[in-house]
């Protein structure tokens, strides 16, 4: 027999070398490369996302607002479908059967990108639905419920000044990378002004899945998941009571209530009217198609973003600017035979005594005396031409915050209109125009547009004499001291001591004895000192807006109140009823008795006729 | 040396040691991969551990029956063996039932069995039995033929049979031949075939040249007298090569718009050629025209595989090799299997995660985790250490059956104990690989560990008919 070593040797020496080939590609492989380690933990974790509660909206008094509720989805898992009762299940939903099988046809198309996942099946079924199908589930293999947080609303309050929140489009999640898709997001009102503070942070749970994706456990006990951190709540400055007073009184008309306090420009109610229905803010996106249709313009928050001419109310700035500029005095009188007759030119004006002092002015709201008033100032001697004494007299008016954004924190506020300089010179041509030519202005017609919120500003620089503070709605946010409001106090380019007569006759056109010719009188509260000033402002789309500007009381006044109702005729007719019931609900938290029959009044007045095609 | 008498004195209780301990490795990583929570029952028919167990509790009653049949039976009736072997392989043909796409499954009532597997026992036996007739002379024609039929008819029975894999395990005997007397470079030039055929599929023609061209150097190299106009003529043909584009590039030509990059190569390589021949007749140096000779081989192999291969083939005949070859790059596709082998044993870093602890693996990630993939397991649970103890396990192992072929008195014994350890090495080497993505995906088991009866009793048979021979050797 020969041995035959060699060979011998070879094949060991063969069988060596493979074995080392084999370690070495382990070496690599485990020890050297880190590529396979990562995609091991991309293959096998699985991120559920776990959303946290969204912040709280509380109301100044505490109570809440824009609270949290759980919904309920139905859900659907496809590979754990077997047959079931489809008569019943329709019942449970009050599902047609057409309904449930095109339902059931989308999930089926969809069969093989769901694969082991769930999706849902119906939306937000109610509380009673959710009941019932509990109680049958066993009978519906591979369907199961998906409880979810929503908004909920104990008072329903306007959607325009809350928002509403719906699922981030594609457009904001390119411009939010920190959002994925299928987050929802807060949309106008305070939901998208505060979104930052609401939305929280999201958690996740880490779980380690198979390669049908479905779940197997919990990767490492939990210890590297995520609780999520619920959204901070928000205390706002608005009086829930007093916002659904006021909504309540706005009911079938069109237009604008805003309350502000002067003493800190925090707004107590923003109502626009008509505006997103509660009912819809929980399941807006459901409703979208309807409120976009609806000829009232539901999304559009007239009290910050509607330019309205403001009317009479405005004589209170062209009287004080007049003082202020020295061509007025308490005592200069002007006459009035029906309006303000120049030439061809004339400014009606109502039967009234004549001729009349500036407190009498503002209490009787004369034309004829602004008009004086105002040519006084575009052609004081003291400028050079009529473009200085007009944009000296622009300067005024925009401190009193008009045709500037007031700078409230909320989404969409517009700055309203205040005509330039140059507006008249590319009209008219380079000094072609006079103080004759922009009369209108005097009485706060023409190109001049305020937005509710600019004149309820007016309306509390009056309060303050002279002075006023950003309006804002939020006010504070639980569990953070760094929130402090953007608040700043602005003074008027007005002494506050040209204010009190402009005050006085405020409080006489509310409170002077009948016969004298106080406008507002409609207004009067027994026991409380309401000043005001009425405004009739044309409308060039149909009958005049009702304008109606407040505070009360006289001395530290706790509120001030614009109300703008869009073809509602004089101010005294609807905007001073309504701005006098919410002062006095705001102050004395009632309605005294003797005033019920105008509370009546107002809830009666259906002026929506007027907007409709 | 102690006269040793008893015959359970004289098995070699190492080999035994290392199967029992490749067998409990074995069912381990077995339970790891299918590890299920709500199934946590070590005694469970319904999960593959329970199963595997009983194969493990059938195997030991197997090598048990094969201690107490006398040695002298396995040479007496090889030949009978062989026989019922191949009868048993056609009947498969006839009677198989399929499962996984190959038609090789034998049931016998609850039994599913896989002949293909038995084929390396009754080859080995029967390879054994004609290589120590006394008359048999290997390197004579009728011994090859002999040879070569022994191997070739199951061999192309288990092809049909749709189990290619299994079918080329059985080259694995062309070691034991070399161990009797083949000569080495029929081997080494099978082997190189075997390399170029898989390099020209998944190389360029250009690499492959290339690759030809370094093992012709390192040859002639080894083998000349005078290195240094080996050297001169390499550096020269390297030089011109890349030198030539940049000088068409001074003249704002572009070489290889003329002429393709491979193409260039042979160009440049035949002056070289003439002059290697002009000097090996001059100088009548033999081995440098067996190298000449071999490298225009190797250069008309590659070039008739990449022709057939692309040009006769057809489409799907292209697809089945490529799959086979597992060059197909689309890790969702044909390349799945390696690359998330490849994940799942990468993911285990030096120490691994941990018994059970193996998420990739566990969650059915790897596909055939049980059975031709379970070397993930280990990989992945036990890290680079585990997996290293493995196949050192393997090589102790393989080590060990070398020995104790070698002891053998009778040349039976000899040769049969080389087929053992050829089986075991192809299988562990091709499997191995194959999980580490470096050898292409052949669907063939690891040895004692991966799931299955067939293969379990297989290699069990294998071993123990070698243990009863070596125990008995001194009779």
């Amino acid at each position: 027999m020969e041995q035959r070593t060699r060979q011998k040797h070879v094949i060991l020496a063969c069988f060596v070398l493979c074995g080392l080939i084999l370690t070495g590609r382990l070496f690599f492989l485990q020890i050297i490369n880190d590529e396979y380690k990562i995609t091991a933990s991309n293959n096998v974790l699985r991120y559920e996302i776990i959303y946290p509660a969204r912040g709280l909206i509380l109301d100044r008094n505490g109570s809440i607002i824009v609270g949290n509720q759980t919904a309920y989805d139905i859900m659907i898992t496809p590979k754990e479908l077997a047959s079931f009762d489809t008569t019943d299940f329709c019942n449970i939903f009050n599902l047609s059967r057409d309904k449930m099988e095109s339902l059931l046809g989308d999930v089926d198309k969809r069969r093989n990108s769901i694969g082991y996942q769930s999706v849902i099946f119906l939306r937000q079924v109610s509380n009673e639905q959710y009941t019932r199908f509990l109680e049958k589930s066993y009978k519906f293999p591979g369907f199961s419920v998906q409880s979810k947080s929503i908004r909920n609303y104990p008072t329903p309050l306007c959607g325009n000044l809350l928002g509403y929140i719906i699922e981030a489009d594609p457009n904001f999640l390119e411009k939010n990378p920190g959002y994925k898709p299928g987050d929802y997001i807060g949309k106008t009102g305070i939901e998208e002004m505060y979104e930052p503070f609401l939305k929280g942070e999201k958690g996740y749970s880490i779980y380690l899945r198979d390669v049908h994706n479905r779940i197997k456990s919990s990767y490492e006990n939990g210890e590297y998941d995520r609780t999520a951190i619920p959204g901070k709540d928000l205390i706002s400055t608005i009086d829930a009571e007093l916002q659904a007073f006021g909504e309540q009184l706005m009911q079938n008309k069109v237009g604008c209530v805003v309350a502000l306090e002067p003493s800190t420009g925090e707004v107590l109610t923003l109502i626009t009217s008509t505006g997103l229905a509660a009912e819809y803010l929980s399941n807006f996106s459901s409703y979208y198609t309807q409120v976009i249709a609806d000829p009232l313009k539901p999304m559009f928050n007239r009290a910050i973003m509607s330019a309205y001419p403001p009317g009479s109310v405005f004589k209170l700035v062209n009287g004080l600017i007049g003082q202020q500029e020295g061509v007025l005095t308490p005592e200069t009188r002007y006459n009035c035979q029906m309006g303000y007759h120049v030439g061809n030119l004339t400014v009606g004006c109502h039967a009234h005594p004549s001729p009349i002092n500036l407190q009498q002015s503002v209490m009787m709201s004369c034309n004829a005396y602004y008009c004086n008033v105002f040519r006084s100032i575009l052609d004081n001697p003291v400028y050079a031409n009529i473009g200085e004494a007009f944009n000296s007299w622009r300067r005024y008016v925009e401190s009193f915050g008009f045709g500037t954004r007031l700078g409230i924190d909320l989404p969409g506020e517009l700055a309203g209109t205040l005509p330039t300089t140059g507006l008249y010179d590319r009209v008219h041509g380079k000094n072609r125009w006079k103080s004759l030519t922009v009369i209108s202005l005097s009485i706060g017609q023409g190109e001049i547009g305020a937005t509710p919120l600019q004149l309820a500003n007016m309306a509390a620089i009056m309060a303050n004499r002279g002075h006023f503070y950003t309006p804002h709605v939020i006010k504070e946010i639980i569990d953070d001291s760094t929130f402090i409001p953007k608040v700043e106090r602005h003074e008027v380019m007005v002494d506050p001591g040209y204010f009190p007569v402009m005050v006085e006759g405020m409080y006489q056109a509310v409170n002077a004895p009948p016969g004298s010719g106080g406008t507002a009188t409609i207004a009067r509260i027994p026991g409380i000192e309401l000043c005001g000033k009425t405004g009739t402002a044309q409308n060039p789309h149909g009958r005049d807006n009702s304008v109606f500007v407040c505070f009360a009381p006289r001395e530290n006044p706790k509120i001030a109140v614009a109300v703008y109702v869009e073809q509602g005729g004089f101010g005294a007719t609807q905007a001073a009823p309504i701005a006098s019931l919410m002062v006095e609900k705001y102050l004395t938290d009632s309605i005294s008795t003797s005033r019920n029959w105008l509370f009546e009044r107002v809830l009666e007045q259906d002026l929506l006729h007027h907007h409709m095609p | 040396m102690r006269r040793e008498t008893g015959f359970f004195r004289q098995l070699d209780w190492w080999t035994i040691a290392i199967y029992m301990v490749l067998v409990l490795i074995g069912w381990i990583s077995i339970f790891a991969s299918v590890y299920d929570p709500e199934h946590n029952r070590i005694i469970d028919t319904t999960q593959r551990y329970g199963m595997q167990m009983i194969w493990i509790f059938g195997a030991w009653f197997l090598a048990i029956a094969v201690l107490l049949i006398p040695s002298r039976t396995y040479l007496l009736f090889s030949g009978v063996f062989y026989i019922l072997g191949i009868l048993i392989l056609l009947a498969v043909l006839v009677l198989g039932v399929e499962r996984n796409g190959s038609q090789s499954w034998l049931v016998l009532g609850p039994v599913h069995f896989q002949p293909a597997e038995m084929a390396k026992v009754f080859v080995a036996l029967a390879l054994a039995g004609l290589m120590s007739r006394p008359q048999f002379r290997l390197r004579s024609l009728k011994g090859v033929l002999e040879v070569t039929a022994i191997i070739l008819i199951p061999a192309m029975l288990i092809v049909m049979e749709k189990e290619t894999g299994l079918a080329l395990v059985l080259s694995c005997f062309l070691l034991v031949l070399y161990r009797e007397g083949l000569p080495g470079w029929v081997l080494v030039s099978g082997l190189l075939a075997i390399i170029l055929f898989l390099l020209s599929i998944i190389w360029s023609t250009l690499a492959v040249l290339w690759l030809v061209f370094g093992i012709c150097f390192a040859v002639f190299l080894l083998l000349a007298y005078k290195k240094i106009p080996v050297f001169l003529a390499a550096g020269l043909f390297i030089g011109l090569y890349f030198l030539t584009p940049y000088i068409f590039n001074l003249f704002s030509l572009d070489l290889y718009s003329y002429i393709k990059p491979y193409q260039w190569f042979l160009v440049l390589s035949a002056p070289f050629f003439l002059a290697g021949f002009i000097v090996a007749f001059k100088k009548r140096l033999q081995y440098l025209k067996m190298i000449l000779l071999g490298f225009i081989c190797a250069v008309a192999f590659t070039f008739s595989v990449g022709y057939i291969f692309n040009n006769i083939l057809q489409p799907h005949h292209r697809a089945r090799i490529e799959n086979l070859l597992g060059i197909e790059k689309d890790i969702y596709g044909a390349g799945y299997n390696v690359y998330q082998s490849k994940v799942a044993i990468g993911s285990g870093g030096f120490i691994g995660k941990g018994f059970l602890q193996g998420t990739q693996t566990k969650y059915n990630f790897v596909p055939e985790q049980s059975t031709d993939f379970i070397f993930c397991t280990i990989g992945e649970e036990w890290g680079f250490v585990g997996a290293t103890l493995v196949i050192l396990l393997y090589l102790v192992l393989l080590f060990r059956i070398i020995s104790i072929a070698e002891r053998q008195r009778h040349s039976f014994g000899r040769i049969y104990g080389y087929g053992v350890a050829a089986c075991f090495f192809f299988h562990v080497f091709i499997n191995i690989g194959m999980t580490l993505g470096i050898l292409p995906v052949i669907g063939i088991p690891l040895p004692f560990i991966s799931y299955g009866g067939s293969s379990l009793w297989t290699f069990t048979l294998l071993l123990f008919i070698l243990l009863k021979m070596d125990a008995s050797r001194k009779n």
